[in-house]
């Protein structure tokens, strides 16, 4: 059980707040932390590595990490983190990288039979691709068998591809080395696929949490399905109106009445939904802001 | 005399006590620069500019102002000097211990701040990886840091090894130019112009100014070698 009840004051170029998170994290557990671009999602992961001081405390299975008087160092965590830029040890070869971390050639070599890198041992960071960068340093966090294993968007610059691949590793090590994993995304199809719970951090604090099933899912009363999006234009075509709305990373068309028209402005976010067969567009009450053009998409993946 | 036998017959212990010099001070401030670069590219204090400018003085200090207060601060009627001859036996002034303290001071920063910029432009994520690998701050240096700035680290002990060679003002007022024990390259250089010896002048001048040539290529050549091998296989 790790239990988290952290305050930190986070000042970025366009705010000043105050990251203030109270949380558990059943072991074994999968957590993904979702919410716009700064809202605290890494600097919450900093904090619980040890990398960035804060106030509170954190007690891992009983032992406090901060509070009561002590913050033990990044050092002495039990903590893996895989950063979103791999922060590989360009000196080191693949293997020297996982065994700077623990001297234990067998786990070494299980990690690299797990995530397929067999045969690059020897190679030079340099020489690697970016899924490949990520899964040594996937590998790297798991050699001293942390019991919190961190990820700062670990996929978000990787290919689709690469990106559904890696899903599927972190996955198998997670289940393999029964870590409680907390990652940091902006991806629902990913978040649908790894985790059991889901954060939704805005504003420094936990707004949203849940199942990714009821949170990631957007719909409500009697739609059978809807998306939001950004509408980008309104188009006059003889009598009727085409509204032109961007929808995660997809643009659709939808024909709208005049009074609808009217009442839509362009650059709102809307809500497109469908209720039977045919498509209704509507202002969306409560905007919420969202980071990244993958924006909600639960679509075309899966 | 042809010029085979000039160079044979050449007097070469400036050039030996030259470079006796060079690589004792290169070797001395490796070790003093490296623990206060890795301390000021890591630091918030505030009194990380008074430490920077205090180390940059050599750099605009004409050399005589630092020779003449090197001059007193080791003279034995000096605290330090004092302690220096009285308890270590070591006379610091005309000597090449002396030599040796007044060549670290003027060197320092070219060692400092190539170090210094080299460990800055790290990313600071690489470092935090060998925290979170459980390696402490001096491992991390030893075994991370260091080995990833080799361009930083070649320019800073091959500058900070020619601009010792290339001291004058400094090592002239503390050391003099006693024969075998101060006079080093340049000093002799000066003293064989002053006393009109221009033939050995000329062949003294050339070799300090090929081997200086040399050596700056060769920092460049490697620093442009390194930058090609980084850029052409990620």
């Amino acid at each position: 059980m790790i239990e988290i009840s952290v305050k930190k004051p986070i000042s970025t170029a366009e705010q000043r707040l105050e990251l203030s998170v109270n949380l558990r994290l059943e072991r074994g557990s999968f957590t993904a932390i979702q919410g716009p671009s700064g809202s605290g999602k890494t600097t919450l992961l900093r904090i619980l590595a040890g990398l960035e001081e804060a106030e509170g405390r954190i007690v891992v299975d009983s032992k406090a990490w901060l509070g009561e008087g002590r913050r033990l160092p990044p050092q002495q965590r039990s903590v893996g983190f895989v950063f979103q830029e791999y922060a590989l040890f360009d000196n080191l070869s693949v293997r020297e990288n996982l065994l700077y971390a623990a001297k234990d050639p067998a786990l070494a070599d299980r990690l690299l039979e797990l995530t397929d890198l067999k045969g690059l041992e020897d190679r030079y960071p340099a020489t690697l691709s970016g899924g490949q960068k990520q899964r040594v340093a996937l590998c790297r966090a798991l050699m001293r068998r942390p019991k919190i294993l961190l990820l700062d968007e670990p996929l978000s610059a990787l290919d689709p591809t690469m990106r559904r691949r890696l899903q599927e590793e972190i996955m198998r090590l997670h289940r393999e080395f029964g870590t409680t994993t907390l990652m940091v995304s902006h991806d629902p199809a990913e978040i649908y696929r790894l985790a059991d719970r889901v954060l939704h951090l805005e504003g420094g604090r936990i707004v949203e949490e849940g199942a990714p099933m009821d949170l990631l899912l957007q719909t409500a009363g009697s739609q059978k399905f809807s998306f939001r999006g950004e509408l980008l234009e309104i188009l006059e075509r003889d009598a009727i109106f085409v509204a032109v709305v961007a929808i995660g990373q997809q643009i659709v068309e939808l024909v709208i009445d005049a009074s609808e028209a009217r009442a839509l402005e362009v650059g709102q976010q809307v809500i497109v939904a469908a209720k039977a067969f045919a498509p209704s567009i509507s202002v969306e009450k409560n905007p919420r802001t969202f980071a990244g053009g993958a924006g909600y998409r639960r679509d075309g993946e899966g | 005399m042809s010029l085979w036998e000039r160079l044979t017959d050449l007097d070469w212990t400036p050039f030996v006590l030259s470079f006796k010099l060079a690589a004792t001070t290169t070797l001395i401030l490796f070790f003093l620069a490296l623990p206060l670069a890795w301390w000021l590219s890591r630091t918030r204090s505030r009194g990380k500019p008074l430490i920077e400018a205090l180390a940059a003085l050599p750099i605009v200090l004409p050399p005589s102002v630092l020779g003449f207060y090197l001059l007193w601060g080791l003279s034995p009627q000096s605290p330090l000097g004092a302690f220096f001859e009285e308890t270590l036996g070591v006379k610091l002034v005309f000597s090449f211990p002396g030599l040796v303290v007044a060549s670290c001071l003027y060197s320092l920063p070219f060692m400092l701040q190539p170090l210094q910029s080299g460990f800055e432009s790290l990313d600071r994520r690489m470092i935090e990886a060998s925290y979170l690998a459980g390696k402490g701050p001096w491992q991390t240096l030893w075994r991370i840091a260091l080995p990833n700035i080799k361009p930083s680290l070649v320019t800073a002990l091959i500058v900070t090894f020619a601009h010792t060679v290339g001291e004058f003002g400094v090592v002239l007022m503390v050391g003099g130019s006693i024969p075998g024990q101060t006079q080093v390259a340049s000093v002799a250089i000066y003293e064989l112009v002053e006393t009109m010896e221009y033939g050995t002048a000329h062949i003294y001048s050339a070799i300090l100014l090929l081997l200086s040539f040399g050596i700056l290529l060769g920092v460049f050549a490697f620093n442009r070698r390194q930058k090609r091998r980084q850029g052409g296989l990620s």
